[in-house]
């Protein structure tokens, strides 16, 4: 039979274990990509994932002449809620503050938590969408038929208008689904950033 | 490439002396079931992939039928008959709609998870990687006993998914692609979950064996045979044993956590719950382009060989053609996104995955035109591995124009998921990768049985199939600059003219497949007997210094290659 030494084995033995350690590392890398894509989403707006800002920062800027509209739309997944805008759309001067306000109720007999996600589109105007406050940063609770007023404060930044991806876009689509959340707590429940 | 010390008769003399010991086989349950040799693994290998080859090829023969002519023909009897099976009764138009979901993605997976890569990596790969470099068998036998096994159960698996509830009917419809959120929140019932299942065994099988042919490459090479002597088809392998490596455990995270949103809440590509569903594409395609060249590199190690063999030449520029399927191997990982052109990637974005795309075409087009250089004044005889290996390198360079103009983000806004995105992928896989198949098959058929293919049903076959699939999708470039959607089984009236043309091109490609098994029986039975170096002078790899068949246990004694 075919000879071989125990050294032999024992190298054959390490360079397989070293491939087996790339494999299983790659299957870590994959799921590394679930929290290292949110933050690249966060950081650049990819996928329409709208920027978060201080009151201070929102201060600095400059508002403008141009107009664009912003359309809102809400959905529910899993909430027995019914959750609308209260004006389908908002027609804003980019550089300037709105505040635009969704309205929920709770429609079934128990007290319920619920958060929302959000993304904008086109997706490209996601890193000039800025939110200063918004509903969708905390967990909303709301006892059987209780109805709440939900405000958002954002502005969309003038960069927008010098991007030459974005300086064309005349309407945005801000989008929001309520989803349940099972295990109330206090920190930022969103998925995608805020 | 190596000069071999030992003329093939030396080695034939010594492989007598040790008759005795070399070719003691186990029982027929214990060879086969229980093999741990790698000529036997490769054996089994390449039975199943022409197994799953007709079954994949069979699916794809009643996709045809039914796109022979606008309007649903036969999919709803199809339907019925698949109902009955499992107990269901007369198919809705839903239903049928589903059938054609199931059918695609059979074809797709069968092809790729069990067709292709189990008869170029598992089939010629263990039977051809340790004889070229001079070992006795791979690294860990017993490992590469696991990986087939897997396979079959992976295969069963698939097939399984079939007879399930998928959702809008039995079976998987999710496409290869196995796209969230149809293949979650729009696939209910445990069809998607055995197929995902299927994906993770055969992932599973296919990791283990590039550990067993990593570590087999490295460690186990003759005395003499340097990493730059390797023939490039043991190149090759080790290339695709890399992205194997680094492409499937991705797409294993990726699957599993489709299984954890289908059955445990998750949210990872759930939008509604603060996932992304394009982010399951931004995994798939960065395991899925990497994978094309899984399926490719190894048949461009094959033709390597058989154009030097038949032009009686080593290869023009062999470390020029080794590093070539590196640097394919290395761009493959950074070009994903050009699957993703459409889901709103910025310009920038489309610019980078436009320009790195093309550059891969830089290293494959040296490749075509050593091939080339190779045969340029070579004394080239047309035997019918040749023929194939010719038929190859046409058909990869069309197939890889119309990926070039793919890769333009522009473009492709207009012709993704149309029938010319179909015809690109058909002529660098079905005609790419299979032609190499089928070359490497007449190659060392010989070499593995014994016994010779006749030559004239050989290239009767090639002719046959030629034509056949060049009726059968050159047209698809038509349909789909005309705008044909892709994974469609009604179409409008406009395209009928195509396709029915390429219908029948599948009736043609399907008697060559005729011709070819029709070769392969005649030679079992009454083949003539093949000497150990059949084809002359200019097969210098070590396969051809040992008898055909090799003994049960080759190179028991290392040869020396200087
Ligand atoms: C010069 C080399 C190549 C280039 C530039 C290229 C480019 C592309 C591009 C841009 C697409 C996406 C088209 C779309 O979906 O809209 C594509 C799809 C595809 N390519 Fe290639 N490709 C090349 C070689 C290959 C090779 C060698 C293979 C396999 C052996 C391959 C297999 C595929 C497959 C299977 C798809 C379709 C995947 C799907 O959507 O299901 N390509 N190619
Ligand atoms: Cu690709």
């Amino acid at each position: 039979m075919v000879m071989t030494s125990l050294a032999a084995e024992r190298r054959n033995a390490r360079t397989g274990f070293m491939a087996a350690a790339i494999a299983i590392s790659m299957v870590g890398l994959g799921f590394a990509a679930v929290p290292l894509y949110r933050i690249f989403c966060q950081a650049t707006g990819f996928g329409g994932t709208t920027m978060r800002v201080s009151e201070a920062q929102a201060a600095t800027i400059e508002t403008t002449s141009k107009t664009v509209v912003i359309r809102f739309d809400a959905n529910q997944r899993g909430l027995p809620w019914e959750f609308k805008p209260e004006r389908p759309t908002d027609t804003v001067t980019i550089g300037a503050r709105d505040m635009s306000i969704f309205i929920a109720k709770n429609t079934s007999s128990q007290p319920m938590v619920g958060t929302a996600t959000f993304n904008v589109t086109p997706s490209l105007a996601g890193k000039y969408f800025n939110k200063i406050q918004c509903f969708c940063f905390t967990e909303q609770r709301l006892e059987p038929g209780q109805e709440i007023r939900m405000p958002v404060l954002y502005y969309v930044d003038p960069k927008i208008m010098t991007d030459p991806e974005t300086k064309d876009i005349e309407e945005i689509t801000l989008s929001y689904t309520f989803f349940p959340v099972e295990t109330p707590n206090t920190v930022d429940p969103q998925g995608k950033g805020s | 490439m190596s000069t071999i010390a030992a003329t093939a008769n030396e080695f034939q003399a010594h492989g007598d002396d040790h008759a005795h010991d070399a070719d003691h086989k186990p029982a027929f349950f214990a060879r086969w079931f229980m093999s741990t040799n790698h000529k036997d693994i490769g054996t089994l290998y390449l039975i199943f992939a022409i197994c799953a080859g007709i079954i994949g090829g069979g699916i794809s023969g009643m996709m045809r039928w039914e796109l022979a002519e606008p309007g649903i023909q036969h999919l709803t009897a199809w339907a019925s008959w698949h109902n009955g099976l499992v107990g269901g009764g007369e198919a809705t138009l839903n239903e049928a709609y589903h059938m054609w979901n199931v059918l695609i993605t059979a074809h797709g997976l069968i092809m790729v998870f069990f067709m292709v890569m189990p008869a170029i990596i598992g089939g010629f790969g263990n039977w051809f990687v340790p004889i070229m470099i001079g070992a006795p068998d791979m690294a860990f036998p017993r490992m590469n006993n696991i990986s087939f096994w897997l396979t079959v159960v992976a295969f069963i698996m698939l097939l399984g998914s079939s007879f399930v509830p998928g959702g809008s009917g039995y079976g998987a419809g999710t496409g290869w692609t196995v796209y969230a959120p149809l293949s979650t929140s729009g696939s209910v019932g445990p069809a998607v979950d055995m197929a995902i299942f299927s994906l993770h065994l055969a992932g599973a099988a296919s990791i283990l064996g590039a550990i067993n042919f990593i570590t087999t490459i490295f460690n186990m090479r003759a005395p003499g045979m340097t990493i730059h002597k390797m023939p490039l088809f043991v190149w090759s392998v080790l290339v695709t044993a890399f992205l194997l490596l680094l492409a499937l455990p991705v797409l294993a995270a990726a699957i599993t956590m489709l299984l954890v949103d289908r059955n445990f809440g998750g949210a990872f590509f759930d939008a509604a719950a603060g996932g992304d569903p394009v982010l399951y594409q931004h995994l798939f395609w960065f395991f899925g382009h990497p994978e094309v060249y899984i399926m490719i590199l190894p048949g461009f190690g094959i033709v390597s060989q058989i154009v030097s063999t038949f032009s009686r030449k080593p290869v023009f520029g062999y470390l020029g053609m080794a590093y070539a399927m590196v640097a394919i191997g290395v761009v493959g990982f950074v070009v994903w996104a050009h699957h993703m052109f459409t889901t709103g990637l910025s310009v920038d974005m489309k610019m980078y995955f436009t320009a790195a795309t093309m550059v891969i075409a830089v290293p494959t087009g040296i490749k075509i035109f050593s091939w080339i250089a190779t045969m340029w004044g070579g004394s080239v005889s047309f035997k019918t591995p040749m023929v194939w290996a010719m038929g190859f390198i046409f058909m990869f360079t069309v197939g890889g124009v119309t990926g070039v103009v793919l890769a333009n983000g522009g473009l492709d806004d207009n012709l993704h998921d149309t029938y010319y995105v179909v015809a690109h992928f058909h002529y660098v896989l079905s005609l790419g990768a299979v032609f190499s198949l089928f070359a490497g098959f007449y190659y060392w058929f010989g070499k593995m049985s014994g016994r010779h293919l006749n030559e004239f049903l050989g290239h009767l076959h090639f002719w046959l199939f030629f034509i056949g699939v060049n009726v059968l999708f050159f047209p698809m470039h038509f349909l789909g600059n005309q705008g044909m959607p892709r994974r469609i089984p009604d179409y409008n009236a406009a395209f009928a003219y195509w396709n029915q043309i390429a219908s029948y091109g599948y009736v043609i490609m399907g008697v060559g497949v005729l011709v070819f098994f029709a070769n392969v029986f005649w030679s079992l039975l009454a083949g003539r007997k093949a000497e150990g170096n059949y084809w002359g002078e200019g097969a210098t790899t070590l396969e051809w210094t040992l008898s055909s068949p090799p003994p049960f246990h080759q190179f028991e004694t290392l040869p020396v290659v200087k």
